[in-house]
């Protein structure tokens, strides 16, 4: 059970590149980590650290002003690749609360929604007014997920939420609990399904 | 008159159990296949609520990721590893699912044995905590690849939440010139496409090039898909797949299997489907594809040079260039048959199957390794393995320098033992080339299995189409008789 979420506010900071894949936010040497908790030190980990364990100084949030930043402002295609939902836990235990990009990749934007992570899809123009505008000043957001704005110093910008996502945040619910509210269509599916459908093994593969 | 259907229609339809008033809709899950590295939190999601797995006969697991592809009576050195195995084990154990552990003879990479085993069929809905699960979409399932929420529900429940994607039909026309192949063709597509160019779709592949593919080659094609964002892909079965399915270990048989073909004939595209977007490419003139970049869609073909970024108008696009040619350590204008290798990796659940292995095997035979590289052959099933050793492949390679391994995902993901040093450059088979995936520092080129060999022989990619390959029956019959050096 997630606790809702109406307003997430934060620092932003810009992260100027396209096609950031999962492979990149967490690699997967971590992914053997059993736990959800404590992957933020690993995040983004070869663009974070040098060999040494030094930080990177070309790393945006290595930058001491978006140390505290909670937004993401990103290029397109953000999240493509592996499945790994270890890179939402590993966003979220960074401290990131929402990611702004003009698209993002399928299967993170559901990983993303299941865990509360907020995704937002802006127009390429918006994404590149907002970085530039985090680049320049202390950019501070003020993401409204009743009224869909981003509110901030000097502007407002409206975007589309699907209703889907807005429930969540809005309600925070347990997914699997409200899904077994249609256990009769799923029983009623499972008593129709054809027998030759179902995986039957012939007795070599247990032997 | 009401528009055909397509195969994602109609399975989508068949496996409907509700529609939310925002499309929202929530699909009945025929097979679950799980693996160690995206499955603990799931189970232990259910843990906690005291849930447990809805249709065990339905979920299968297979150790894959992270296992050693050397000796498998050896316990495992990496203790992380070791500890997500013994995870899955015991999660397999308390709640009654089949598992093909470390030792099981129909060990694999989980898209490899869900076909193999006849646990993917046509028709059917399927689910795996992976995104190369559109690889069963080559028999005509829907498959999709999910995360580790999602796969806690499919346990709880055997349903998916899940927004019908759009459609998208790409058609293969034309005919491939020899030695080009499936994979060819999908770099070459994500290429055009982009890396984002499937994502919110389905694919459908259709055409005359789909036709004449074997199932594994069509495996390919859908498996990679994936990187050029599309949510899946899929095929109408036809008399290929189902012959491929028949008598495979979980596949119906007997009075069954009539009635599994009476039905699958019926779950293909009508020819008059709708789409929201159709792509035709024309296959004829197309060349060996190799990726150059950090990401699929980073690819030329063999003849074409390395790009240079003051090429590119575009400030984004420039930056990502001079971004992957740094990290790849190369030079724009560079010749891609210029560039020599130090690794080359055959295998993964784009390209570990036979008929990836003969391919190979078409270029190898009578040749030996180039000196100065390093050559493995991780084969994606244990039954692959014991298939191309039963045709005497594994002596060509062997013979010729090539490692010959244990199945698993290997160099793949580089969870295992098997991976790039720094600075490292590989031909790999696989399916990904972003930084680091394959070790980190390593730099990775994405290329069929008959370039990746050829790259093996030669020490550099070369223009395969000069070579004078046997066919895939030659090498099989020249293997038969092998005897050795």
């Amino acid at each position: 059970m997630l606790e809702p979420i109406k307003v997430i506010e934060g620092k932003a900071a810009p992260l100027r590149l396209e096609n950031v894949d999962t492979d990149q936010i967490i690699p997967a040497e971590f992914l053997k980590i059993l736990g959800k908790k404590g992957l933020g030190r690993y995040c983004f980990y070869r663009w974070r650290y040098n060999e040494d364990g030094s930080l990177r100084e070309d790393f945006i949030l290595n930058n001491p002003k978006y140390r505290d930043a909670s937004i993401l402002i990103a290029g397109k295609n953000f999240g493509i690749g592996s499945s790994r939902e270890n890179a939402v836990w590993a966003l979220q235990d960074l401290g990131i609360k929402c990611v702004i990009a003009p698209s993002f990749g399928d299967i993170f934007y559901v990983n993303s929604l299941k865990n509360m992570l907020l995704c937002i899809k802006l127009s390429e123009e918006q994404v590149k007014m907002l970085q530039e505008l985090a680049e320049r000043e202390n950019l501070i957001l003020r993401i409204d997920l009743e009224k869909n704005i981003i509110e901030y110093r000097g502007g407002v910008i409206s975007f589309d939420l699907d209703r889907v996502v807005k429930e969540r945040f809005l309600q925070g619910l347990d997914e699997i609990q409200l899904t077994l509210k249609h256990i009769e269509k799923i029983k009623k599916y499972e008593e129709g399904m054809p027998s030759f459908l179902l995986p039957k093994a012939r007795r070599f593969i247990h032997d | 008159m009401l528009a055909g259907k397509s195969i994602i229609d109609k399975i989508w339809d068949l496996h409907t159990l509700y529609v939310k008033e925002d499309g929202e809709t929530l699909l009945y899950i025929d097979r679950h296949l799980t693996h160690e590295v995206t499955s603990p939190m799931a189970f232990e999601g259910l843990r906690e609520k005291n849930r447990r797995v809805r249709r065990p006969d339905l979920t299968f697991a297979v150790m894959d990721h992270n296992v050693p592809t050397s000796d498998r009576l050896k316990p495992i050195q990496d203790e992380m590893s070791a500890k997500q195995i013994e995870a899955l084990e015991r999660n397999a154990k308390e709640f009654g699912l089949t598992l093909f552990d470390l030792y099981s003879p129909f060990q694999g990479i989980v898209h490899v044995i869900g076909p193999e085993l006849g646990l993917t069929i046509p028709g059917i809905t399927l689910v795996c905590g992976d995104s190369h699960t559109s690889t069963h979409g080559a028999l005509g399932a829907l498959a999709f690849g999910i995360g580790t929420s999602e796969g806690e529900h499919v346990f709880a429940t055997q349903t998916l939440w899940l927004k019908k994607p759009k459609k998208m039909l790409i058609s293969l026309e034309g005919a491939l010139s020899n030695n080009i192949t499936a994979k060819d063709v999908v770099l070459w597509i994500i290429r055009n496409i982009g890396t984002g160019g499937g994502i919110g779709y389905i694919v459908e592949y259709e055409g005359p090039v789909v036709r004449e593919m074997n199932v594994e080659e069509r495996m390919t094609l859908c498996n990679m898909m994936i990187e050029g964002g599309a949510r899946t892909a899929i095929i109408s079965p036809d008399d290929k797949v189902f012959n491929y399915v028949k008598g495979r270990p979980y596949a119906p048989s007997g009075d069954e299997w009539d009635q599994a073909l009476e039905y699958w004939k019926t779950i293909v595209s009508d020819p008059d489907a709708e789409y929201h977007k159709t792509i035709r490419f024309s296959v004829d003139k197309l060349e060996p594809q190799v990726t150059w970049g950090t990401n699929p869609a980073m690819t030329v073909g063999v003849t074409e040079e390395v790009p240079d970024p003051r090429d590119f108008d575009d400030a984004k696009e420039k930056q990502a260039v001079e971004r992957a040619l740094n990290y790849m350590g190369l030079q724009p204008g560079t010749k891609i048959t210029d560039i020599s290798v130090d690794v080359v990796f055959i295998g993964s659940c784009t390209n570990g199957r036979l008929t990836d292995l003969i391919d190979a095997a078409r270029v190898v035979v009578g040749k030996k390794v180039a000196h100065n590289v390093r050559a493995l052959i991780v084969p994606g099933s244990q039954l692959v393995k014991r298939n191309a050793e039963r045709l005497g492949l594994h002596r060509i390679f062997i013979d010729a320098g090539f490692e010959w391994r244990n199945p698993g995902c290997s160099m793949c993901i580089a969870m295992n033992e098997d991976r790039l040093r720094p600075g490292e450059r590989c031909a790999s088979t696989s399916n990904r080339n972003f930084e680091n995936r394959q070790g980190p520092g390593g730099r990775t080129h994405l290329v069929s299995p008959i370039m990746a060999a050829a790259a093996a022989v030669y020490g550099k990619f070369i223009d395969i189409r000069m070579l004078d390959l046997p066919s895939r029956s030659e090498v099989l019959e020249y293997a038969r008789t092998y005897k050795g050096y």
